[in-house]
C-alpha cells in the first residue's frame, strides 16, 4: 500500500479513539487538542477557567464547509484524512530517456493548437513500437503551427519539436514537407506515425510517404512491430501486410499513454530551407454556417426556454457566425425548426465550441452535447446542471449578455477589416 | 450560393485528364462508377462547359486497367465519346504507366478522387503522381472556380463543413472530395455507345502486394472505459461517482459586460470567431 492511498481510504486509529474517549488518559490533551490550524481549542485562562476557542473547533470538509465533529473526536482522524485527499494531486511517474539511440516520429494534427484524441492514440502507437525495438527510444513530436497543449507529458511526449514559425502557419504542406524531410535526413527513424485523418494528417502523411519513396499502411488499426493489418477499399476488407516505416493510423489504433509522465525536452531541427510554394493559402472561406449539418458544426450557439427575444437570438448567432442549435422546449414551443434540437432525441453534436444560452442541461440535453469540448452557459440560475458542466459559465439575463458580446464582436469586426485594408494598402 | 466556374476567355486552351476507377458499392459490393471519382469527373466537363464553341478545351477521361470492366461504362454514362484505357494486369502497378502517359500528353489539370473504392484505397495515387511529375497536389478539393492566366482558384474541402480557398499554378493534381457536386446521372444508351480509346501498355506486377493477405472487414472492437483502480473504495467511487466536469469557472457577480468579454475571449482564444 502505497502512502497516496492511505488519504484516500478512510483509516481508523483505534488507540487514539480510545484516547480520545478518555479523559484521565495522560496523552487526551494532546490527541483532543489539535483543531483546525494545529492550535490548542483548549486552554487554561490566567483564572484557572477552560476556554475554548470555537475558531479553532472543526475542520474544513471536502467542499469547502466547516464541519463540526459531533462525534467527540471519534471521527477526527478521517475527517483531516478527507480533508487532504481533496488536494492531493496524483504525480504520474515520470518516463526519462537519457541519449536516445533512436526516435520514432509522430506527426500530430493539433487541431486548434491542441492534441486530439486521435494524435493521443498515435503517440500510444509509437510507444508500443519503440518498445519493440532494441535499445531505447524515444517519441518525437513534430507539431506544426501555434500550440496551446499544456500536457504533452502527460500524452507521452519524449521529445517536442515545435515549428511555430510564421512559415509553417496556414495552409502550407509544401514547407511542412520540407521540414520533415530534414527530420528525416537528421534522425532517420525507423518509424514514421501519422493519424490517417481529414485534419491534415493523411495528406501530410501521403506527401512525404512519396517523398521519401515509402509504400504507408493506410487506415491501419492492430500494428506491432512485424505486421499491421488496414482496412482497405473503402473500409470493407482487413489488409494484413508487414508493418512498413511510414503508418497512417485509424482513430483508436492503440491505447492512450495514461500511466506515466514523459519529460516533453524541445529539441532543435537545423535550418529548414524556404521552399517556393505552388499552393497559395487565400485563407478559410465563409460558409453559411446554417448550412452545415448540425452534427458537424464547429461553434455551436444554442437556444432553450431562457431565451425570450428570438429575433436578438437569430442576430446574435449571424453577428458570431455559429450553427444554431436548440434545446427541446424551444423546438417544442415552435421557436426552433425540429432539425436543430441538440440531445437524446434530436442531434448528437460534434461542436468544439458550444455556447449554450437558457438551457438548464437536462441529462436528455447532456447526452447530445457528451463530445463538445468547450462549453459555456449563459444561465439565471448558477445551480443548474449546464453550469457544473461548462468550462465557463456567465451567471445573468440571456438578453443583455447577448447584446454585450454582439457590441464586442461587432467591435472586433470592424478592428479587423480595418487592419486588413492597412495590410492591402 | 454556388459561385459560377469559369475558365477566362483569353485563356489558352486547357486540358483537363480525369483518372477513373472501377468502384464498388460500400453496402452491396456491387461494381459501379467510383463516387468521388465520377464527381471528378463531373467537374471536369463542368469546368469545360464554358459556352463558347471557338476554345479548344478538351477533357480525356483515363482508366488503368481492363478495359472490359463493366464499371468504366458507368462514366461514359454520363455523355463522354469516349474513354481512354491503359490497358493492363489488373494487379500492375498503375501509377507508372500513368505517370508516363500524363508527361506525354502534358494536361494543365488531373482530377482524381480522394481514395478508391478497391484494392489498398490508400489514396497514394495523386500523390505518387505529383512527385513523378513534380507538380502540387491539392487534397479534398471540392470546387475549381476558375482558370484564368495560369492560375486556378480551387475550394478544398475542410472537416466540419468548412471551405478554404487556394490558389495554385497550372499544371496541377486535384483530388475531389465528397463534398464536391453530385455527379450527373449515367445513362445507359450513351454508356454502351461510348468508345473505349484502347492503348496496351506494359507494366510491373506490385510485388510487395503479393505478400498482403486481404479478409472481409472484422468489426473493430469498441473502447472501455477501463477504471484503473488499486483500491476497493477507488473502484466503488469510479462506479457510483457522478462525472463532474473539470469544474469549470463561474461568473457571477460581474457586469454583464464583464461577462461578455469573457465569454469573447473565451472564443477568439478557441478561434472559432472569424
Ligand atoms: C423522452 C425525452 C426525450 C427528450 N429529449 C430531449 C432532447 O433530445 N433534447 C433536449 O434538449 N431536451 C430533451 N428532452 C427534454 C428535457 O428533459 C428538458 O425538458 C429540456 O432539455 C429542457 O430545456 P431547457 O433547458 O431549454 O428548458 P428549462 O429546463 O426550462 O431551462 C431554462 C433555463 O433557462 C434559464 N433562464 C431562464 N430565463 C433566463 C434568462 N432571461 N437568461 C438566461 N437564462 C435564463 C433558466 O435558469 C433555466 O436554467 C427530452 C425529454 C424526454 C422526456
Amino acid at each position: 500500500m502505497t502512502d497516496q492511498n492511505s488519504f484516500d481510504v478512510l483509516r481508523r486509529d483505534p488507540r487514539a479513539e480510545r484516547i480520545i474517549r478518555n479523559r484521565l488518559h495522560p496523552l487526551h490533551d494532546t490527541y483532543i487538542n489539535t483543531g483546525a490550524g494545529g492550535e490548542l481549542t483548549e486552554v487554561r485562562g490566567p483564572s484557572g477557567l477552560l476556554r475554548k476557542n470555537p475558531h479553532n473547533v472543526g475542520f474544513i470538509g471536502p467542499n469547502g464547509i466547516k464541519r463540526i465533529d459531533r462525534l467527540k473526536g471519534n471521527a477526527a482522524a478521517s475527517g483531516k484524512g478527507r480533508r487532504s485527499s481533496a488536494a492531493q494531486e496524483t504525480l504520474l511517474p515520470l518516463h526519462q530517456v537519457e541519449n536516445p539511440d533512436f526516435y520514432v516520429v509522430v506527426v500530430p494534427d493539433m487541431v486548434g493548437g491542441r492534441l486530439t484524441g486521435q494524435d493521443k492514440d498515435v503517440i500510444g502507437q509509437a510507444h508500443k513500437l519503440a518498445a519493440g525495438i532494441e535499445g531505447n527510444g524515444a517519441v518525437l513530436a513534430v507539431c506544426f503551427g501555434q500550440s496551446k497543449e499544456e500536457h504533452f507529458d502527460t500524452a507521452g511526449v519524449d521529445r517536442l519539436l515545435l515549428l511555430d514559425d510564421e512559415g509553417y502557419e496556414g495552409y502550407c504542406p509544401e514547407q511542412r514537407l520540407a521540414a520533415l524531410v530534414q527530420v528525416e535526413s537528421a534522425y532517420k527513424p525507423p518509424f514514421w506515425l501519422f493519424p490517417d485523418s481529414v485534419d491534415g494528417g493523411s495528406d501530410l502523411g501521403s506527401r512525404l510517404a512519396a517523398r521519401i519513396g515509402e509504400r504507408p499502411a493506410a487506415q491501419a488499426w492492430q500494428v506491432n512491430n512485424q505486421t499491421s493489418i488496414c482496412r482497405g477499399a473503402a473500409g470493407t476488407i482487413d489488409i494484413t501486410r508487414t508493418t512498413p516505416r511510414l503508418l497512417l493510423l485509424a482513430q483508436e489504433c492503440a491505447d492512450q499513454i495514461d500511466e506515466t509522465r514523459h519529460e516533453a525536452l524541445p529539441v532543435e531541427l537545423g535550418s529548414v530551407p524556404t521552399v517556393i510554394a505552388k499552393l497559395q493559402d487565400q485563407g478559410q472561406v465563409a460558409v453559411d454556417p446554417n448550412a452545415i449539418s448540425l452534427a458537424e458544426a464547429e461553434f455551436i450557439l444554442a437556444a432553450g426556454n431562457g431565451i425570450h427575444n428570438w429575433d436578438q437570438f437569430h442576430t446574435a448567432a449571424s453577428v458570431l457566425g455559429a450553427t444554431e442549435g436548440a434545446s427541446r422546449v424551444a423546438v417544442d414551443d415552435g421557436f426552433m425548426p425540429r432539425v436543430r434540437q441538440v440531445g437524446a432525441t434530436g442531434t448528437w453534436v460534434t461542436a468544439r465550441v458550444y455556447l449554450a444560452v437558457g438551457i438548464s442541461g437536462a441529462i436528455q440535453h447532456m447526452q447530445g452535447i457528451g463530445q463538445c469540448d468547450k462549453v459555456i452557459a449563459i444561465n439565471t440560475d448558477a445551480g443548474c446542471d449546464m453550469v457544473k458542466r461548462a468550462a465557463l459559465s456567465t451567471i445573468g439575463d440571456s438578453q443583455e449578455i447577448l447584446d454585450e458580446l454582439m457590441k464586442l464582436v461587432q467591435q472586433f469586426r470592424t478592428q479587423q477589416s480595418e487592419g486588413g485594408d492597412q495590410d492591402a494598402a | 450560393m454556388q459561385p459560377k466556374q469559369s475558365i477566362a476567355a483569353t485563356d489558352k486552351d486547357v486540358k483537363i485528364v480525369s483518372l477513373i476507377s472501377v468502384g464498388k458499392h460500400p453496402q452491396s459490393g456491387r461494381v459501379r462508377r467510383a463516387d468521388q471519382d465520377s464527381r471528378a469527373v463531373e467537374l471536369g466537363m463542368k469546368l469545360l462547359d464554358t459556352g463558347d464553341s471557338t476554345r479548344g478545351d478538351s477533357l480525356v477521361v483515363l482508366h488503368a486497367g481492363d478495359p472490359k470492366e463493366p464499371g468504366l461504362r458507368g462514366y461514359a454514362g454520363m455523355g463522354l465519346n469516349s474513354v481512354r484505357v491503359l490497358e493492363l494486369d489488373p494487379a500492375a502497378d498503375a501509377v507508372a504507366p500513368l505517370g508516363e502517359y500524363l508527361q506525354q500528353f502534358a494536361p494543365d489539370i488531373v482530377l482524381t478522387g480522394v481514395r478508391a473504392e478497391g484494392g489498398e484505397s490508400s489514396g497514394m495515387v495523386p500523390y505518387q503522381l505529383a512527385e513523378k511529375l513534380g507538380w502540387p497536389i491539392v487534397p479534398r478539393v471540392a470546387d475549381i472556380i476558375s482558370v484564368e492566366a495560369g492560375v486556378a482558384e480551387v475550394l478544398q474541402a475542410l472537416p466540419r463543413g468548412q471551405r478554404r480557398s487556394l490558389k495554385i499554378r497550372l499544371p496541377f493534381i486535384a483530388s475531389i472530395d465528397s463534398a464536391a457536386q453530385d455527379a450527373r446521372q449515367s445513362a445507359y444508351g450513351p454508356a454502351s455507345r461510348a468508345m473505349m480509346d484502347i492503348e496496351v501498355v506494359d507494366s510491373s506486377t506490385d510485388q510487395l502486394r503479393e505478400s498482403w493477405s486481404e479478409a472481409p472487414a472484422k468489426k473493430r472492437p469498441k473502447r472501455l472505459k477501463v477504471i484503473k483502480a488499486k483500491t476497493a473504495a477507488e473502484r466503488f467511487k469510479a462506479a457510483t461517482a457522478k462525472s463532474q466536469g473539470e469544474g469549470g469557472k463561474v461568473m457571477q457577480n460581474e457586469s454583464a459586460a464583464e461577462q461578455a468579454q469573457a465569454i469573447f475571449d473565451l472564443l477568439l482564444e478557441e478561434g472559432v470567431l472569424r
